[in-house]
């Protein structure tokens, strides 16, 4: 269901950044990107002061309580937008199809989850599905590999999207590894406490991502691309690591060209 | 069987370490999974056949007691015997009971998984029963001595070269090598002893309340022989087998082999209505059917509900690289894969179960490819709320996480923490832009490096930027 849009702009939705906590803590211009290719697709963005974390790894934890009442905090912050869109599949797809669960015995707070969670997209299925991006003003030169994370891929549907924005770049060579959709092992907690079966799974991922002679790994989740970034540094890989949106954005009025995830800054 | 899930860490370091049983999983991904792909691409209604799965399930255990006594009565108008076991206890008495009115001595077996969840192999040993087990894994396991590893593929951890070894060591002969040569041994050696046996069991995939009807499936046809030869047919089988039609059944068997091997039908589908008529050439005199509860009834009404709807294909355990990557045995107890880390805590309970359902990064294949759409991560995620809310999740993981929910519902707080960590981090980490060690980090590092913040977080820049909106206004 599409939410009718603000009164005050019809063809210029109000949307809220949900910029996840790791693209705060570790990497911002994730962020940054997001913005300028959500202002491309027509949109006005904001990013409300109040939001911190969607709750997941207490969710995914079995803490309902605390996942609860982050949730609440959720609600408040990004009730008053047309769209709340995140650089995350797996973020979104919290909010998208796990919001509501939350309040169980709470059915007013329900309700409104489920009228938030109907709003919130992840941020390559929002431009191309809602905003019908067709292409972006970017230059990459490479040839990249996309790695399809799991809640993105398989709660949300996003798995053309990016890669049709990303053939639409001039100098991007796609190419495909040969199991793009099976996890890369990162899990939120489940790295830290399975890490042998964790580095196993990654390591498989950094074998398929080295077949396919990319230059560079490409994906819509900061986690798994720091698993598998930090995996590739560490068996001494020269593949670099970007979040899709950064390749997509380019690198931005001024900026110089971006280091890949892990990479020194110049 | 003692559930040794608390295990699972150190039995899926070993599984790491052993060559021959990755091998022998890796096939399940150029086998099965490739082949239940190629079966669901080729059936233009899959999907809506799923649907159809997962509806007939539903309607069933929406109304079990009418169909439990259909089928009862059914049966037993066919000449069968239906005997309810509460738990495992009652259902291991019952089977011992109908072996000793037959005064067995030996028994042959086909699959049967609720056999394993009763622990009725050990059972019928301590007492004088000789068991042989009938399908070409389980017999392989048998004489290995061990739990099957795969609810298809009992044996699916062995590689040829290690049943070459074990048939040379129990057959005696010369050591065997081609696969074909392999499955004519077993057969030779099975054939003499299906006409030795006094009560032949099984399990069953489906069983049919509107003609009493018991279904099962496999490729070997060892169920017919099992079933057929002996004078007693015992078939040891749980509720949630059973549903309202034959046609019900036929939609669910559409779905099994192509989910589970990508077969379109099992090699061999045996409908069983009571025992030997006066007209029949052959089949046996007696039918038994144990039907066992063990906690099934419990789960009814509650969110476990949903995993009545399995049919035991094992689709989820070879799409599940958790799996893939530990094998079987690592799970502990009868059930493995994402369908027994819901399943194992119910039976065996949660206190020595709880890490199975820790073993999933919730990557959602389980679910994607299960035939009758059992949301797997979200009854892994509810065991997971189990564990936490009897207290036995990690302190260390308890605290942190109500640490960070103070945290996360305080945007002051919370962004003073964030500013002060990625100032921190950041500093440290200007070197390489990346941490091959960090304190407390260790199961993280201890195989990968961890990208060090840029310095300022998102928040804090974004506030520099002037003229942008950054709240509702
Ligand atoms: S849970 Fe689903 S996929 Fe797994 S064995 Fe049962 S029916 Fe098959």
């Amino acid at each position: 269901m599409r939410p009718a849009p603000s009164a005050a702009a019809p063809d210029r939705p109000r949307v809220a950044l949900f910029v996840t906590c790791l693209v705060d803590l570790f990497r911002p211009s994730i962020g940054f990107a997001a913005i300028r290719l959500l202002e491309a697709a027509g949109c006005t963005v904001e990013v409300p002061k109040a939001q911190t974390c969607c709750g997941q790894p207490a969710f995914n934890s079995g803490d309902r309580a605390t996942a609860e009442a982050i949730a609440r905090q959720v609600l408040d912050t990004f009730e008053p937008y047309d769209y709340v869109v995140a650089p995350s599949g797996s973020c979104a797809g919290m909010l998208r199809r796990h919001l509501p669960e939350l309040f169980d015995t709470d059915p007013v707070a329900r309700e409104r989850a489920s009228v938030l969670a109907e709003r919130c997209h992840e941020l390559l299925g929002f431009l191309v599905d809602i905003r019908g991006l067709k292409e972006v003003a970017s230059h990459f030169a490479g040839t990249v590999t996309y790695h399809d994370s799991c809640s993105g891929l398989r709660e949300l549907g996003v798995k053309a999207q990016p890669r049709q924005l990303l053939l639409g770049v001039p100098g991007v060579d796609l190419v495909e590894m040969r199991e793009p959709e099976v996890c890369c092992g990162f899990g939120g907690t489940f790295c830290v406490k399975y890490p042998e079966i964790s580095t196993r799974m990654v390591s498989d991922k950094t074998a398929d991502i080295a077949a396919t002679g990319a230059d560079t790994l490409a994906a819509g989740d900061l986690g798994c691309l720091m698993n598998m970034a930090g995996r590739l540094q560490r068996q001494g890989s020269k593949v670099r690591a970007y979040h899709v949106a950064e390749i997509l954005a380019g690198p931005g009025a001024g900026t110089a060209t971006l280091p890949g995830i892990g990479e020194r800054r110049r | 069987m003692q559930p040794t899930s608390l295990a699972f860490e150190a039995k899926a370091h070993a599984a790491l370490d052993n060559p021959a049983l990755q091998s022998a999983l890796g096939s399940i991904k150029t086998g099965w999974q490739a082949g239940r792909s190629r079966a669901a691409e080729a059936l233009p209604e899959f999907e809506a056949l799923r649907d159809r799965g997962r509806d007939i399930k539903n309607h069933t255990l929406q109304h079990l007691d009418l169909y439990l006594e259909m089928f009862e009565t059914k049966l037993a108008a066919a000449g069968g015997q239906l005997h309810f076991a509460r738990d495992a206890a009652e259902a291991r008495a019952t089977v011992l009971d109908l072996c000793r009115t037959a005064e067995a001595r030996a028994v042959t077996k086909s699959k049967s998984m609720v056999a394993e969840e009763i622990g009725i192999n050990e059972h019928l040993e301590a007492n004088g029963i000789e068991r042989i087990e009938t399908d070409l894994g389980e017999y392989i396991i048998q004489l290995r001595k061990e739990p099957p590893s795969h609810l298809v593929g009992p044996a699916v951890h062995l590689t040829k070269d290690q049943v070459s070894d074990l048939f040379a060591e129990h057959h005696g002969g010369p050591r065997i090598e081609d696969p074909a040569a392999l499955v004519a041994e077993a057969r030779r050696v099975l054939r003499e002893k299906y006409f030795q046996a006094d009560i032949g069991i099984t399990g069953a995939n489906f069983l049919v309340a509107e003609t009493g009807t018991i279904v099962t499936v496999t490729n070997e046809g060892n169920a017919e022989l099992t079933q057929g030869l002996p004078r007693t047919h015992i078939v040891i089988t749980s509720l949630e087998k059973l549903v309202p039609t034959i046609d019900d059944a036929f939609t669910l068997l559409r779905l099994l082999a192509r989910s589970a091997t990508g077969q379109e039908f099992s090699a061999y589908t045996t409908l069983v209505t009571g025992p030997k008529r006066p007209a029949d050439l052959d089949g046996p005199d007696r039918l038994h059917v144990v039907l066992v509860d063990n906690g099934r009834t419990k789960m009814l009404g509650t969110a476990l509900q949903e995993m009545l709807r399995c049919i035991r294909c094992g689709a989820c355990m070879n799409h599940c690289p958790v799996y893939l990557a530990a094998g079987g045995h690592a799970y502990g107890w009868v059930y493995v894969g994402p369908m027994g880390s819901v399943l194992t805590p119910q039976f065996a309970g949660i206190e020595e179960t709880h890490t199975l359902p820790n073993a999933s990064t919730f990557c959602g294949r389980c679910e994607a490819v299960c035939p009758v759409r059992i949301p797997l991560p979200k009854l892994m995620r509810h065991w997971r709320e189990v564990q936490f809310e009897k207290g036995l999740t990690p302190p260390t993981a308890r605290y942190g996480l109500r640490a960070w929910g103070f945290v996360a519902t305080r945007p002051a707080l919370y962004r003073a923490v964030t500013r002060a960590a990625a100032a921190v981090l950041g500093l440290l980490g200007r070197g390489t832009g990346r941490f091959r060690h960090l304190p407390l980090a260790g199961g993280w590092t201890q195989s990968r490096d961890l990208p060090a913040p840029s310095g300022t977080t998102f928040m804090a820049a974004w506030a520099k930027q002037a003229g942008r909106p950054s709240e509702p206004k």
